[in-house]
């Protein structure tokens, strides 16, 4: 037993860093600092990688897609416009999993095949996840942190939890013990011939009223505010058009009823059970006699002792208040990675959010966790190519035509150019787009995609000079194509000034 | 059945909503919500709707909530904390729990003429632009309290230049 023990990796100890979940959030960052060359340990309580992606979604399809087939080839770096799943890395035979393992019944791959992409992940990188290790409690000891778990107590300068958003969460509803969480829900089947009441209209709801609709008699969908569409909202905000077939049952006259009300109470009668909802606009009540009710009520970090610990917390999924670099705004040194990150809002122009909630968007935040944490912690010295002042517009634009990071975390990462006499002009990477516009520095450039309610994307670019950051839109294009003549030269004339050159008329 | 008057059910569901919720999501929220002057005239429904729809959020000491020039920002109502705003780095005004920002931009549809930063901890509840239309007409009571709120900041500004 002793010396199974001891091949297990990332033992308890003393480390630089300790990462504590083994889902895509764990997985990306561990990944993306061991090529930076930070030590560290990775710790999980499942044993096995995927995180969440071991048991969710309820239905077994996920809500984001990888085409196999794209326009651009797997191994370009384009192609992650494309794939949503696959975890990133500079090394190609970590690049585009997703895809190779998915069976082409549909675009949006299966649990299982996300689950054998984050395994394969791991097992290819080498990720040293202690599996079967539970995180149980935190203390602080002098600046330095101890995580007490099941094998023991690990000592860290940089604790950083990649423990996901995947607590059940119940509200205070009079009877909601009564209704099972979307977690236990049981097989379809089973709910054949009968009526189901749902609490809840956000696209857990919307999933499994979906699953249901070949076997429930009748399915009511309730919560106060009424149900967003993604393609209403133009962006992730909103019920997926995958789950939207239940909203058109409801409004061509099937068996689906969705309702703005706040539910009042839930009791059992007998088998049944009896919902009291009052109705949003009109304060009028109504009674539902129903087979099944199942709360889809949404989620929660398990931050366990974090917030006795001084980690504030906000909001209906109890988030915790981040830095733009998802550090705890109130407890130096302790970072999120992961789904977790989607607490740091950022500029959330327009109302549109960052995809940070998802793979496709923390895997990039991932890497900019691991570049800053390597970077102001341990002085790691991160490459900043020099760029010649005529090349800074056709390079920015190149790269909001096709790098991944800001097509997916539009307004919210941005590529960085740097301006100073002594340094010259200097590609600083991508950074986290609220850092760089709330931060005092040298001259610089910040390049993004933005969008609006109506659907359009357009570069925006920020430029700090003297400490002053001002805000420089271009011209929207339907097939996200910036690079233009036109473009160049509004580019060109809006950076003149900071990269001291004239530019043509 | 046909509910209550809206100001009845206001007055007599209030100590009931500050003890539980709908579907409890926004609990918080809506409590914090109901004490407020915007929302006096509102039913316990419509509030839940509300707390629903507006999105809690959190910004630490020194953060910078409307930045002066910037596009696509939103409506915010302080639930908590201070702030203060300021028109190229001069300070202007300070707002706190029940004071709301950001309304003149999302209805001009320009960039806010000012910065917005938080002196302290402050908690908000956010619209985004393109909601605040819809809130509006649908929710005219809390309206009618944000125009007496504007009416206010006129009559004071029109004192002071007097």
């Amino acid at each position: 037993m002793a010396e199974l023990t001891a091949e297990r990796p990332s033992p308890p100890g003393e480390y630089p860093v300790v990462i504590v979940g083994s889902g895509p959030g764990g997985l990306q960052l561990s990944h993306a600092l061991r090529h930076l060359g930070v030590d560290h340990a990775i710790l999980s309580q499942d044993p096995s990688a995927g995180g969440m992606f071991r048991r969710f979604p309820f239905f077994q399809r996920l809500l984001s897609w990888t085409k196999p087939y794209a326009p651009v080839p797997r191994t370009d770096r384009e192609y992650e416009r494309y794939d949503w799943n696959s975890l990133i890395s500079e090394d190609p035979r970590l690049r585009a999993i997703q895809p190779s393992l998915m069976d082409g019944t549909s675009y949006f791959p299966s649990r299982p095949e996300m689950e054998r992409n984050l395994a394969t992940f791991a097992e290819r990188a080498g990720v040293p996840v202690r599996y079967g290790c539970r995180w149980e409690s935190t203390r602080t000891d002098g600046e330095r942190f101890v995580l007490v778990t099941s094998d023991g107590e690990y000592h860290c300068r940089i604790p950083v939890f990649a423990v996901g958003v995947a607590e059940p969460w119940r509200p205070e509803t009079p009877g909601i013990d009564l209704a099972p969480h979307y977690a236990d829900t049981r097989e379809a089947h089973t709910y054949a011939d009968r009526e189901i009441f749902i609490v809840g209209k956000e696209n857990s709801a919307f999933e499994l009223a979906s699953g249901f609709l070949q076997w429930a008699k009748r399915i009511i969908l309730a919560s106060p505010s009424p149900a967003k569409l993604s393609v209403t909202t133009n962006s992730l905000v909103g019920v997926r058009a995958r789950y939207v077939q239940p909203y058109e049952d409801n409004v061509l006259g099937g068996g689906v009823i969705v309702l703005n009300a706040s539910i009042q109470e839930i009791a059992r009668i007998g088998q049944r059970f009896r919902v009291r909802v009052r109705r949003s606009q009109t304060n009028e009540e109504q009674v539902f006699e129903v087979d099944d009710v199942i709360a889809a009520t949404g989620w929660v970090p398990p931050l366990l002792d974090l917030p006795k610990l001084g980690v504030v917390t906000f909001g209906r999924n109890k988030l915790p208040a981040l830095t733009p670099f998802w550090e705890s705004v109130s407890l130096k040194g302790i970072h999120f990675a992961g789904t977790i990150t989607q607490a740091a809002a950022g500029l959330k122009k327009n109302g549109i959010p960052a995809n940070s909630g998802g793979v496709n968007g923390h895997r990039y935040n991932g890497r900019v966790l691991a570049r800053h944490i390597a970077k102001t912690c341990f002085g790691v010295e991160l490459p900043r190519p020099e760029l010649r002042a005529e090349d800074v517009a056709p390079f920015l634009l190149r790269e909001l035509d096709h790098g991944p990071e800001m097509w997916h975390q539009r307004s919210y990462l941005c590529r960085v150019v740097t301006v100073s006499p002594d340094e010259g002009i200097r590609d600083e990477g991508i950074w986290p787009l609220a850092h760089f516009v709330d931060s005092a520095g040298p001259d610089a450039i910040a390049a993004t995609i933005e969008a609006n309610a109506q659907g359009d994307n357009y570069p925006a670019f920020y430029i700090r000079r003297a400490d002053r950051v001002t805000e420089h839109l271009l011209e929207p294009d339907q097939s996200m194509r910036y690079d233009t003549p036109d473009r160049r030269t509004a580019l060109a004339s809006a950076l003149g000034e900071v990269l001291g050159v004239r530019v043509a008329a | 059945m046909v509910g209550l008057r809206s100001s009845e059910a206001s007055v007599r569901e209030r100590g009931a909503r500050l003890a539980r919720s709908a579907d409890g999501r926004s609990d918080e929220l809506h409590d914090t919500l109901a004490a407020l002057a915007l929302f006096a005239d509102i039913s316990s429904a419509e509030l839940e709707s509300i707390a629903h729809t507006m999105e809690e959020r959190y910004f630490a000491e020194g953060e910078r909530i409307l930045r002066q020039g910037f596009t696509g920002s939103g409506f915010y109502i302080v639930l908590e904390g201070e702030a203060a705003a300021r028109v190229n780095g001069t300070e202007v005004n300070r707002l706190g729990r029940g004071d709301f920002f950001g309304e003149v931009s999302v209805l001009l549809g320009e960039p806010p003429s000012a910065d917005v930063v938080a002196l302290r901890p402050l908690r908000c509840a956010v619209l985004a632009a393109t909601q605040v239309e819809d809130f509006i007409v649908t929710h005219p009571k809390v309206a009618f309290r944000m125009l007496q709120a504007e009416a206010r900041k006129l009559r004071n500004a029109t004192r002071w230049r007097s």
